[in-house]
């Protein structure tokens, strides 16, 4: 089985995990003012395009 | 006809995938509507349509082709009964999906997907006046005959009424010839409050 010649240095370890980046989400408001996700039911509200779509 | 899925299936066999998707079907139809992932509602919705389409076409063959899938009896009478003439005037499309966001746990994308309402009166009407017409939007007609002439007495008096003047006057040789057509417009026009 193939094995690792060298320990990966502290420095390459870094730089490649400085490259590990959480991304911010888009956001979209409902029609009654709430932040969601577009294309997504409000969880709030429980509406869709002004459909009722869960009871909450 | 739907496009054959590529790819693994759901469950991880085909046989699995076909129980999975047959269970799915029958709870849709029992229910209107089901919650579950998004990958299977998107899964579950071409296979769920053509049972539908089954069911609008009611005869005996299409009854058995249903029941290989459903193996509940009462909901493939529901189905028939209910569903299919209920769709009767809809060509395709009566599932909706709608995106519900991950799902606490393993953050699964989860979405409802359920059955559509029949089309109201109003619906119906469009859809053979678009048919009728052969286009979903008219084309623009510069005004003519008596939509012109109250246009033109009117333009002092409505910004409406003033733009359609123009638009007339851009138009003026070749019009009086719809003059009856459009007396309904002109109607429409003159009782419009001034924006």
């Amino acid at each position: 089985m193939a094995v690792p010649k060298r320990r990966t240095s502290r420095s390459n370890t870094r730089s490649r995990r400085a490259q590990w980046k959480a991304k911010a989400p888009a956001l979209a408001k409902c029609s009654r003012g709430h932040t969601i996700r577009p294309h997504t039911m409000c969880p709030t509200c429980g509406r869709y395009n002004d459909r009722q779509v869960l009871d909450v | 006809m739907p496009t054959p899925t590529k790819g693994a299936r759901l469950g991880g066999s085909p046989a699995h995938e076909r129980l999975l998707l047959a269970n799915l079907a029958t709870a849709l139809f029992e229910h209107g509507g089901i919650t579950t992932t998004e990958a299977k509602a998107r899964r579950l919705r071409p296979y769920a349509e053509r049972l539908v389409t089954h069911a609008k076409r009611g005869d005996l063959h299409a009854r058995r082709r249903v029941m290989r899938v459903v193996r509940n009896n009462s909901v493939v009478h529901t189905l028939f009964t209910e569903i299919g003439p209920r769709y009767a005037d809809r060509p395709g499309g009566y599932t909706r999906i709608v995106k519900l966001g991950p799902r606490r746990g393993d953050a699964a994308p989860m979405a409802r997907i359920e059955l559509v309402e029949a089309l109201t009166v109003a619906q119906t009407a469009v859809s053979e006046a678009e048919r009728a017409r052969g286009t979903r939007f008219a084309a623009r007609k510069a005004p003519t005959g008596a939509t012109a002439e109250a246009a033109d007495d009117l333009k002092n008096e409505s910004p409406t009424a003033a733009a359609v003047a123009a638009e007339a006057q851009a138009e003026q040789p070749t019009a009086e010839a719809g003059a009856a057509d459009d007396a309904a417009t002109t109607e429409a026009k003159d009782t419009k409050p001034e924006s």
